[in-house]
């Protein structure tokens, strides 16, 4: 997928309950949320676990980085776009093996070359000197 | 258990002008539509003693009481859009809080500001929002407006029950039909065809341009009265038989991706549910529904969640229109729509009033009970309204 020159991408603004998802993306690594008493994954992030009620066992575990698409739109007139993408560009939601799921893209593959069950894994793409993202590659194994 | 049932009514609605472009002010327009919607109801604007909008409207219900002349209102509340104003309206008239509250939407969504350029600039002036958690996970990565939302759950939806769009452009179809015949709807056409719809260009893919409810101009004014005062008013009044709101579930405004399943919409099952114990009665009894069709996928996605077929039965449901049209199993959306009037939320409640009243531009016959849905994707809101 290609960025117009000029239009900068939203960012995400971090707080107490995303803020290590987000700085160990800096460091290009890819952690989940994840409720220690129940072995649940949480996503997206929050301060408290939905079915033991804790607030003290949200931990922040590294993940593989292996899913595969579950869902996906593409956007084609910019009239709906987001402005600072040239369509056309698609959208996947990813789900993980831990079982969350998450919004992405796709790094390698043309929008009309998504498909549901496609296997991916994840890749950190630096956009800027101040932005990166986690996105998606088909995964060959 | 719950005691609202008959113990309110609609008892005056309004509309403006629908258009792409109002060439007005939202405060103008909510002003000239709340004293016709009094008028219609022949209740006095000084009478009336509360009033109720939703978050995203454009103009503040104070400087909209300070125009009007309304001096004594002990009722006054902001809710998140679709019908749930107006069941706040009717919970505060049945907890004997107010005798009449109106509801007013205004909003030059057409020529303004729209839904994606909203949280755009919502995003850019950091507004503190529980959204934004949404926002921040989504936005990096061009998931813009809730066309591109929901487009991802509503794929889902296609694919796992084989639904294809031979069968879901049934519903601009019959909407576009009837649509044609209210001189209200601001995309008044002539009806489409379902090879218009199948030729019709892939936007946010799966949705298709035809699928989706244009934005609009206008605004809308809903009177309700206690039911023992709503009598002797000007109009045959029009009784709430139930109210009922779908929410938790692990939702999320068109993006619960984080539930076992999102291609369903199990806020309006919730909803249904609801409505009919309060109402004391079921989908065989109702063949009139205003639902949800700013993305006309969700019309048999709703179908299904409020029980008139079985999971995953929603597309044959509509396809080939018949069941659809004045006269069928169900006649959905006798104004047109959204897809024909225009998207500006609540409005398909005043259809349902029509129909009731007798004065619909597509009347079925002996209209004594008609349901309403709103919220498709999201926190649901739903009403059922009898004769």
């Amino acid at each position: 997928m290609e960025y117009v020159p000029g239009i900068p991408i939203l960012k995400a603004s971090r707080d107490d309950d995303n803020r290590p998802f987000w700085e160990a993306v800096d460091e290009h690594r890819f952690v989940l949320q994840r409720c220690s008493h129940c072995d649940r994954y949480l996503q997206p992030p929050r301060p408290m676990c939905p079915q033991c009620r804790s607030m003290d066992t949200l931990e922040w575990v590294e993940s593989p980085g292996r899913g595969e698409i579950y869902s996906y739109v593409t956007y084609t007139t910019d009239r709906m776009a987001y402005p600072a993408m040239k369509v056309p560009y698609s959208v996947v939601l990813v789900e993980m093996e831990e079982g969350v799921r998450l919004v992405s893209n796709m790094i390698d593959i043309e929008p009309d070359e998504v498909r549901i069950g496609l296997p991916v894994e994840v890749v950190f793409d630096d956009i800027s000197d101040d932005l990166t993202l986690f996105k998606f590659k088909v995964r060959e194994d | 258990m719950n005691s609202i049932k008959d113990t309110v009514a609609i008892v005056g609605v309004a509309t403006t002008e629908f258009s792409e472009d109002s060439g007005r002010t939202e405060y103008s327009m909510a002003c000239e539509v709340i004293k016709a919607a009094a008028d219609d109801a022949g209740v006095p604007l000084e009478d009336i003693d509360g009033m109720v909008k939703d978050v995203v409207d454009g103009i503040d219900a104070m400087y909209v009481q300070k125009a009007l002349g309304m001096e004594t209102l002990t009722y006054s509340s902001d809710s998140h859009w679709g019908t749930s104003p107006l069941i706040n309206a009717v919970t505060a008239l049945a907890a004997g809080i107010c005798s009449h509250v109106v509801y007013y939407r205004s909003a030059n969504n057409g020529s303004g500001k729209r839904a994606g350029s909203d949280f755009r600039a919502a995003k850019e002036t950091k507004d503190e929002s529980l959204d934004l958690i949404r926002y921040d996970l989504h936005h990096p990565f061009g998931l813009m407006g809730p066309a591109g939302s929901a487009g991802i759950g509503i794929r889902r939806y296609l694919r796992d029950y084989g639904v294809g769009a031979e069968q879901v452009g049934w519903v601009p179809v019959v909407c576009s039909e009837h649509g044609s015949n209210n001189p209200h709807a601001a995309f008044r056409n002539a009806p489409l065809t379902i090879e218009d719809y199948l030729a019709s260009e892939l936007v946010v893919d799966p949705l298709r341009r035809l699928d989706i409810a244009p934005e609009v101009d206008g605004a809308i004014a809903i009177v309700l009265s206690r039911a023992e005062l709503a009598a002797d008013l000007a109009k045959q009044p029009v009784y709430v038989g139930a109210v009922a709101m779908g929410s938790g579930t692990n939702g999320e405004h068109y993006s619960s991706y984080s539930r076992d399943d999102i291609a369903g919409l199990p806020e309006m099952e919730l909803m249904a549910a609801e409505l009919y114990r309060v109402a004391g009665v079921g989908p065989d009894d109702i063949h009139v529904a205003q639902l949800d069709d700013r993305y006309a996928p969700y019309v048999p996605m709703q179908i299904e969640a409020l029980g008139f077929c079985g999971k995953g039965e929603g597309g044959a449901f509509c396809e080939g229109g018949d069941n659809l049209r004045v006269g069928g199993r169900l006649a959905i959306n006798t104004g047109g729509g959204f897809l024909s009037e225009g998207f500006s939320h609540g409005v398909n409640v005043i259809e349902a009033v029509h129909q009731i009243r007798g004065t619909s531009t597509n009347q079925l016959d002996g209209v004594e009970l008609a349901m309403v849905a709103t919220g498709a994707g999201g926190p649901a809101d739903g009403v059922i309204l009898h004769s």
